[in-house]
């Protein structure tokens, strides 16, 4: 990046607090400062948020490719799909022209929203310890 | 389609796109830093300018054409085109905006550290902006042809020259209400003459779109004939010509012709009529489109390409994780004040596209049943512009055909000054070296290559080329991106040479299948929709290659991590990138 000394830029970092606490003792501060300075508890407070996000988007991405990535197999293996009809058009035009985007919106969605929370209970977890 | 309403619906919208462009530069220049800096650019507002960007002549024109051409196995591309934002949600959006890479470049020198690694990803980012301005240049090349009957080339020329000279005054330049504008423009555009196109449609006609009968004239149409063309009739079909059929010259006043079943060619500059209730003949090398097989997944398609099953899931893996690595749709993801902006703009970029992807497919449904001369030229790709002028007759079919032509107009303008806009970045940044006149240097060769290309592609579906342009994406930027994101141990010498692989056997692949065009079998399959293998082949040489040159880790790997992941309320974020 440049030619700072890596612990100075982050020590500069841990000063940007919003809250601007003054002390460097009140719990908040303590684990604030050990992310900002990287430090091995730090690492495992970090490690904690990223594995529940990525362990929520594994659960999204789950749903998403049973459902998504099926539905070519399915139709190749059981040809019978394409006499269904619901409200008059063969069920894989309803499916790949329609219902596809509701359920898109659905499960961005829910992913939106847990990731969020996630997020917030990460942030108060910090400022609790 | 050649109407005077028509003709000033297009320049007027075009006139409109420039001047607010132009006019735009001047207010908004000031007010579009305001909202960067101010962080006042609503979500839905951003994600109208995102999705206004992405909608290109691939959404609006190359999907119905697509659809009509080789059926239901065609909605597989739009589902991606949605679906790619899911991924990019949950895998990319916030943690990208929070480390404050502008392009994917400077992503690559500010997580790596290496600039070499930014000189390769200049280089795919180029490649990808090129090969995705080829489908808007023919576009536009079919579109112009369609409303004012110019050669393919012409309308190639003007619009590269047009898009050319307003990315070069600075028109459209990072402007979110242009783009945004353009994304309700086009939603007009493609969804009311849908919902009138389906007022008049007669649910009688629908059975015929299932049954196992060929597609059929329901009125007498005539047919100019612009490129030679050999086709199939089925059974004996009469017509009466004006041109040349199988080398014999037929004037103004010569008798009903009756053609026996089998091959046929006809000249450039025929003009044939067709009689009601005739079947619809087909260019040689197309798929039969029956209905059965046309409605059918894995029907119609399935007769024409090698592994169609394959094909499907190569289209799904490409479209899926190609989105995140386009050049011009990362850009607008800084726009957004903080990770959380950035995660509830995917949100409605997803609810947006999908309102807009469920009407290519009435077009192309409908194209079958009362525009099927369009098999014959070849100009499946146009069905969106001539469907209104076929059902409809007098002003109301001209208002429709003009508002239609409008928004494929913006579509093409609007995807192809932002793809050129970071063409054109890219080079004056890491090629000439970053002044305004190099950015101006960097547009007129964009353009000008973009170009000389665009005549070339003509006889590829539209779709076609963007699938290959998300395929090159996912085969490089994907990977880089993922696990640039999640993962500590990406090294400067993985993410590179995962790169180059990917990017070399995807694009490798590509080109083979332009030139040499392979007869069918695996080799036709697995080379012309790449990215079922290129993509794990690049995760894989990331990885390995990174673990290789573990002891050779970017600097502050855990700072930045700290900055992509954690959010704004703590106050840790910083800024890799400027």
């Amino acid at each position: 990046m440049s030619d700072i000394d890596p612990t100075l830029a982050a020590r500069r970092v841990a000063v940007r607090n919003p809250r601007g606490r003054a002390s460097q003792d009140t719990p908040g501060e303590r684990a604030l400062a050990e992310l900002a300075e990287q430090t091995e508890v730090g690492e495992v407070l970090l490690r904690s948020l990223t594995r529940a996000q990525l362990l929520l988007a594994a659960r999204i991405f789950a749903v998403f490719g049973f459902f998504l990535l099926g539905l070519p197999a399915l139709f190749a293996t059981q040809p019978g799909l394409a006499d269904y009809r619901v409200f008059g058009l063969p069920l894989p035009w309803v499916l790949l022209g329609g219902a596809v985007y509701p359920a898109l919106v659905l499960l961005g969605f829910l992913y939106v929203r847990q990731a969020e929370r996630n997020e917030r209970d990460f942030v108060e977890f910090i400022e609790r310890s | 389609m050649r109407s005077p309403v028509v003709l000033a619906a297009v320049v007027a919208s075009t006139i409109a796109t420039l001047l607010i462009g132009a006019y735009g530069m001047r207010v908004a220049r000031t007010t579009s830093d305001f909202f960067v800096a101010s962080r006042t650019v609503r979500p839905m507002w951003n994600a109208s300018a995102i999705s206004g960007e992405y909608l290109s002549a691939a959404s609006f024109l190359g999907v119905a054409g697509l659809v009509m051409k080789y059926g239901v196995d065609m909605l597989w591309y739009p589902v991606g085109f949605a679906a790619g934002y899911l991924v990019l949600l949950l895998l990319v959006a916030a943690p990208l905006r929070r480390f404050g890479a502008y392009t994917i470049p400077d992503f690559a020198e500010g997580r790596l550290d290496s600039l070499v690694v930014r000189r390769l990803a200049t280089t795919f980012v180029l490649v990808i902006g090129w090969f995705y301005l080829l489908p808007q240049l023919k576009g536009a090349g079919v579109t112009l042809r369609a409303i004012l009957g110019t050669p393919y080339w012409a309308g190639v020329v003007v619009v590269g020259a047009l898009i050319t000279a307003n990315v070069l005054f600075g028109g459209m330049k990072g402007i979110t209400f242009v783009q945004a504008f353009q994304y309700w423009l086009k939603l007009t555009a493609i969804s009311l003459p849908a919902i009138v196109l389906l007022l008049h449609y007669k649910a009688e006609d629908a059975a015929r779109l299932t049954a196992p009968v060929s597609p059929t004239f329901q009125t007498e149409t005539v047919v100019d004939v612009s490129v030679d063309v050999e086709f199939e009739v089925d059974g004996p079909t009469v017509l009466r010509l004006r041109g040349t059929l199988d080398g014999t010259r037929y004037g103004a006043e010569a008798p009903p012709v009756t053609l026996a079943a089998g091959r046929h060619t006809v000249t450039a500059g025929a003009e044939i009529t067709f009689p009601a209730g005739s079947p619809a003949p087909r260019p040689v090398g197309q798929p039969h489109v029956a209905g059965d097989a046309w409605s059918r997944p894995f029907g119609a398609g399935s007769s024409e390409r090698s592994h169609p099953l394959f094909f499907t899931y190569s289209v799904m893996l490409a479209t899926f994780l190609g989105t995140m690595g386009l050049p011009h749709i990362l850009v607008r993801f800084y726009t957004n004040p903080d990770g959380r902006a950035a995660r509830q703009t995917t949100l409605f970029v997803l609810l947006l596209l999908g309102g807009f992807y469920i009407f290519p497919a009435v077009y192309g449904a409908l194209g079958r049943l009362y525009a099927p001369d369009l098999y014959l030229t070849q100009g499946t790709d146009t069905v969106v512009l001539a469907l209104p002028g076929r059902v409809l007759s007098g002003l109301g079919g001209e208002l429709l055909s003009g508002l239609v032509a409008a928004g494929a107009f913006a579509a093409f303008i609007s995807t192809a000054s932002g793809l050129l806009i970071s063409v054109a970045g890219a080079l004056a940044q890491d090629v000439f070296r970053g002044q305004v006149t190099d950015f101006r240097r960097g547009a007129v060769l964009a353009g000008t290559v973009a170009v000389a290309f665009g005549l070339l592609v003509e006889r590829f579906d539209i779709n076609v080329l963007v699938g290959w342009a998300f395929a090159i994406a996912a085969s490089t930027f994907c990977p880089l991106l993922v696990l640039g994101i999640w993962w500590r141990g990406l090294t400067a010498a993985g993410a590179g040479a995962g790169i180059a692989v990917g990017g070399g056997l995807a694009s490798g692949a590509i080109l083979i299948t332009m030139l040499a065009t392979p007869g069918p079998g695996w080799a036709e399959a697995l080379l012309g929709q790449p990215a079922a293998w290129s993509v794990p082949a690049a995760f894989f040489t990331m990885v390995v290659v990174s673990r290789l040159t573990a002891r050779r880790l970017p600097a502050e790997v855990a700072a930045k991590m700290v900055a992509m992941h954690t959010p704004e309320a703590l106050g840790l974020g910083r800024n890799y990138r400027e």
